[in-house]
């Protein structure tokens, strides 16, 4: 902005502009008045009523997924639209998808969410668990759209929570990773501290204790889901630390890269990275949404959807490892065949006492099976694993 | 000492990130230019940087790719500061937006892609020396290259004549321009300098740091660099000294958390940021000291009529 | 060579129409972008600037989209028209969402509604609390208030993350980083049932006209502008330098604080790390393309956020992806810059006049010889 002319301009100002301010401070005043009688869909084309409360709507069933990251992040988001292409092609031209990645987890979900449900689509997919709150909102007021909420813990008439059981393939790598470790020093580059991660690190832990159990694992929190320059550093303090196979809870293939770099082991975490690490990869614990999506979405288009809690897990081929590399040993890969047949069964349980936390307290008795009440509750380390974890107060 | 060796080790490595950058922001400060696109500059030169070595499999050519995008965009930069005499604070930040989402558009196609095997870098002889040889010899080729950029441009600022022009620009543009020196010209050559160089730092970060590409990886590392700058008070020695010491904090964290010391996480992370406030609150205290340093036409655009 | 020359008399409606044309040029190249992937060019543009006007719906989410960056780039203008180079808005927005939810989460279940008075005063604190470090170092050491306020942006950010996930943290929330909800009472009231436009809107109207009658009315105000334009002549004239940028920086905080309780309170309801969300940045651009004028910051700050809405709209429309918003807010602004220096200069091109040998720098040399 040019001096000179600022100056002028402070000698002569308008009034234009007073005017023009009061002028839509009334307007918006004056629409305090006036009651909006219909609550539908606030930007973009609206759904009429009618057609929405009808289970048959003309024209294929439309589905609508909110991603928080990028589908390119080879992991957490990537996983889902995998998922969500296969469900496609499953169901074929009845059902027409379409996706938002990159969607913050605050006041702009909310705007996404409706914005979905007021351009028709039956049934939104929230695949993370700072869509809560926003996805209840938008439920309450278009309450013949069916929504779906991953990783959350509250649920509605119309919408219901699902989750996979992300700590049974922690634990069937944490197998194969005793079984390769020659340090006996295990590191997992962790994300946030919430239950489900705290029960990913235990379970690994207790995977390899069954076939090593004099393994040690160290933990290293960076406090965010995705950020591939800070999952290396972490990483590499891992192994500096002298850990020499690597897990992860977060969602880029950086922790792999960087242990490939420095000549070590890791596991692809979401989906599979083998591409990642020629060298390092040992094997992906990976998530299959596709199962559920199929499930949920033909549940919804014939009438059958209800709400609820599901957790699915290896039994409902949700969580798989998969590109086990050669470098395993027989022995470790056999045991590892046992333990997925035996969750795809349901006779072996990950689990069951006797489990003692880090100070050697007992949390589950011999013979004791944990419910999912006790699993979603884990807030503690079980014993082997190193450090102290992030307290609340 | 063993994990004491590799943490030095890591620190120099996450230094030299913000080593490059900052010291070739060094160079258009110097000028009088500042170029608050960094972060969009490190984000260009990281995504070609990945791009090329992904089709050519040879990191030099990933390396020179990085620089020249970064320096494309700081050319963008300096037609519209320098030439058009555009407000620089604006158009930097003009500059990292849309070298954010420019980068990120046009390497959607690579966030799957992935490079060759990556060398392990030694010195020979030195780097089995104990303790010190883990921390200083095993290195890629740039970290010593950050160091020689050092050396290089203090003898370039300080004891050369063109470096004296350069800062005779930066202190009083319009006294060089009357003695008959083509300011701007040189002006937008310093921009092209340092953007050449934070492209180079991105290339770093998408090539040996964490070799993969995914839209924003350089996570503010650009703010930090244009942080540095000031922090080492338009000193190349003391901004290097700054990036690893930034790099040194920021493995701190990890470091004490791999021994299984538990310190808040969140407030060791301030310590970076508090430290370069403290730094700046010191350094300008005197202002003597600042004015001597300091480029005096610093951020002011010069338009001869 | 290519010389720039200063036009004497812009004039006005061209520099009125500076933002405009690069409005219309950044419209253009987006249509060739949209084209170039593959959708139709109208329905892109159609879907950036008609669609999120198009509904008493679409509206309202304009404006809660609009009102921080209202506020946020007010303070800003400013900070800019004093020369003031606040870059750290964000951490200033970020601790007064901090100081807002603080209050509303300690005040138990059923307070007054008058409570959300305490709410927005507490948010307009913090934020001026945070601007006032950067005012004082450079009052007491000189320290640039470009990095100081940039540092304590990532200070803010990580104070809001200690805060969530530790002695704030919600003790029924599984363990999750984030506040209990923010009591019905504490929040931001709506303006109109079923809408989520709230009485944000209002009150960053006013605050616009509070700047407006500051700025062109007030001696301060006179001052803040000399400040910026000439400040050696400020300093002659005897104006006070050190109320002038505490006023500029305390006024850019509060604001910002204001529109980060708003926030807070508003649409989001709790306090979660994802409270920044770069309105700190782009207000700065905002600020900028309103050309630092109460009037253009609103108009440019509805602008803004037609981009931001258009961009979701081309995602789960067009299948585009979130990264063209960025592009088309960069090139918006480049676009301006660029017209603004055409609006104030003429390009000529002639040779570089030769310096004449007696003026200047060169002439307090001792004559040779």
């Amino acid at each position: 902005m040019s001096s000179s002319s600022r100056l002028r301009r402070l000698r002569h100002p308008s009034t234009a502009f007073p005017t023009f301010v009061a002028g839509l401070v009334a307007m918006t005043l004056s629409a305090c008045q006036r009651h909006d009688e219909s609550k539908a869909g606030p930007v973009g084309a609206v759904s009429s009523p009618a057609t929405a409360a009808s289970g048959t709507a003309a024209g294929p069933f439309k589905v609508a997924f909110a991603y928080v990251g990028p589908v390119g992040d080879a992991g957490w988001t990537f996983a889902h639209d995998k998922a969500r292409r296969a469900m496609q092609q499953a169901l074929g031209p009845a059902v027409v998808t379409s996706f938002v990645e990159n969607v913050p987890e605050a006041a702009d979900a909310e705007r996404v969410i409706r914005d979905m449900a007021s351009q028709g689509n039956r049934l939104i997919f929230g695949t993370t668990f700072g869509y809560m709150e926003p996805m209840l909102k938008v439920a309450e007021d278009f309450k013949d759209v069916r929504f779906e909420h991953a990783t959350g813990y509250k649920t509605a008439e119309n919408l219901r929570t699902y989750d996979s059981r992300t700590y049974e393939g922690a634990y069937m790598v944490g197998v194969l990773a005793g079984g390769v470790t020659k340090s006996s020093t295990l590191g997992v580059v962790a994300s946030i501290p919430i239950p489900e991660v705290i029960r990913n690190i235990d379970s690994f832990t207790l995977g390899a204790q069954s076939v090593n159990p004099r393994v040690k694992t160290k933990v290293v929190w960076v406090n965010k889901w995705f950020d591939p320059p800070k999952e290396g550093e972490a990483a590499q303090a891992l192994l500096n630390a002298g850990a020499d196979v690597l897990m992860q809870n977060t969602d880029s293939s950086a922790v792999l890269q960087t242990a490939e770099k420095n000549g070590k082991y890791g596991f692809g975490w979401d989906s599979d990275m083998s591409k990642f690490g020629p060298n390092a990869h040992l094997a992906s614990a990976v998530i299959d949404w596709s199962p559920y999506y199929e499930k949920a979405v033909s549940d919804a288009m014939s009438g059958k959807w209800s709400t609820g809690a599901t957790w699915w897990g290896v039994k409902e081929g949700a969580i798989d490892v998969v590109s086990i590399s050669g470098k395993v040993p027989e022995d470790v890969r056999k045991k590892l065949s046992e333990v997925r047949a035996g969750l795809k069964d349901g006779s072996f349980t990950i689990w069951k006492g006797p489990i003692a936390e880090q100070s050697g307290k007992e949390v589950l008795k011999a013979s004791e099976s944990a419910d999912d009440k006790f699993l979603h509750a884990i807030n503690f380390y079980v014993k082997g694993v190193e450090g102290t974890l992030p307290s609340s107060k | 000492m063993e994990a004491l060796s590799l943490f030095v080790a890591a620190a120099l490595d996450s230094g030299t990130v913000l080593a490059l950058v900052a010291l070739g922001l060094l160079i258009n400060e110097r000028a009088g230019v500042v170029n608050l696109g960094a972060e969009g500059m490190m984000l260009v030169g990281a995504l070609a940087a990945f791009a090329i070595d992904v089709h050519t499999g040879s990191d030099g050519l990933g390396f020179a790719a990085g620089a020249a995008a970064g320096a494309v965009l700081a050319a963008v930069f300096g037609v519209l500061a320098i030439g058009l005499g555009a407000n620089q604070y604006a158009t930097g930040l003009a500059l990292s937006l849309f070298g954010a989402g420019l980068s990120a558009f046009v390497g959607m196609p690579y966030t799957q892609a992935q490079l060759g095997a990556r060398h392990h870098f030694a010195v020979p002889l030195l780097s089995r020396v104990p303790y010190l040889g883990a921390a200083l010899f095993e290195h890629h080729p740039l970290v010593y290259v950050a160091l020689a950029l050092a050396v290089a441009e203090a003898w370039f600022l300080f004891r050369s004549r063109a470096g004296l022009l350069l800062r005779a620009i930066g202190e009083s543009p319009e006294s060089a321009y009357a003695l008959g020196h083509p300011v701007r010209r040189l002006r937008f050559a310093s921009v092209l300098v340092g953007g050449a160089f934070a492209g180079l730092g991105g290339a770093y970060v998408s090539l040996v740091h964490t070799p993969l590409w995914v839209e924003g990886m350089t996570a503010g590392k650009g703010w930090i660099a244009l942080a540095l700058t000031t922090f080492g008070v338009w000193r190349p020695y003391r901004i290097l000294l700054g990036a690893y010491l930034f790099g040194a904090i920021t493995m701190l964290d990890f470091y004490l958390q791999g021994r299984g010391i538990q310190v808040s996480t969140q407030l060791l992370s301030m310590l970076p940021y508090l430290a370069t406030i403290g730094v700046l609150v010191m350094t300008s205290r005197n202002a003597a000291f600042v004015r001597v340093n300091m480029p005096a036409s610093l951020g002011k655009p010069f338009r001869p009529e | 060579m290519l010389r720039l020359e200063r036009r004497e008399q812009p004039p006005r409606a061209l520099v009125a129409a500076a933002p405009l044309l690069a409005l219309l040029v950044t419209a253009a190249v987006g249509a060739v972008l949209f084209a170039l992937l593959g959708a139709d060019p109208l329905r892109g543009l159609a879907l950036f600037f008609v669609e999120p006007l198009g509904s008493a719906g679409a509206l309202a989410e304009l404006a809660i989209k609009s009102t921080p960056l209202i506020l946020v780039a007010l303070g800003l203008s400013l900070c800019f028209r004093a020369s003031v180079w606040n870059i750290g808005a964000e951490g200033q927005f970020i601790v007064g969402a901090i100081a807002g939810g603080g209050v509303a989460i300690h005040v138990g279940a059923h307070p007054p509604r008058v409570i959300v008075l305490a709410v927005l005063a507490a948010g307009a604190a913090g934020g001026a609390l945070w601007a006032s470090i950067p005012a004082y170092l450079r009052h007491r050491f000189q320290a640039s208030e470009i990095l100081v306020s940039l540092m304590l942006v990532y200070v803010a950010e990580l104070l809001l993350d200690y805060l969530v996930y530790g002695p704030w943290k919600d003790p029924e929330g599984f363990n999750f980083p984030q506040t209990i909800l923010f009591p019905a009472a504490t929040r931001v009231p709506r303006l109109v049932d079923g809408l989520r436009t709230n009485i944000g809107l209002p009150i960053a109207l006013v605050a616009a006209l509070v700047v407006w009658v500051f700025l062109f009315r007030t001696a301060r105000g006179f001052e803040l502008d000399v400040f910026g334009a000439a400040p050696r002549a400020a300093r002659y004239a005897g104006f006070p330098e050190r109320r002038t940028f505490f006023t500029a920086l305390l006024g850019a905080g509060a604001l910002a604080g204001l529109a980060g309780a708003l926030e807070a309170a508003g649409p989001l309801g709790q306090l979660t790390p994802h409270v920044p969300a770069g309105y700190g940045f782009a207000g700065i651009i905002v600020a900028f393309v309103g050309r630092l004028h109460p009037l253009g910051v609103v108009l440019s700050s509805v602008a803004m956020s037609l981009f931001y809405i258009g961009g979701e709209l081309a995602q789960s429309r067009l299948g585009f992806p979130k990264s063209l918003t960025l592009v088309f807010q960069g090139l918006l602004l480049f676009a301006l810059l660029a017209c603004d220096s055409l609006v104030h200069y003429r390009v000529r091109r002639r040779p570089a006049p030769v310096p004449p040998a007696n003026a200047g720098w060169a002439a307090r040399r001792p004559p040779a010889g």
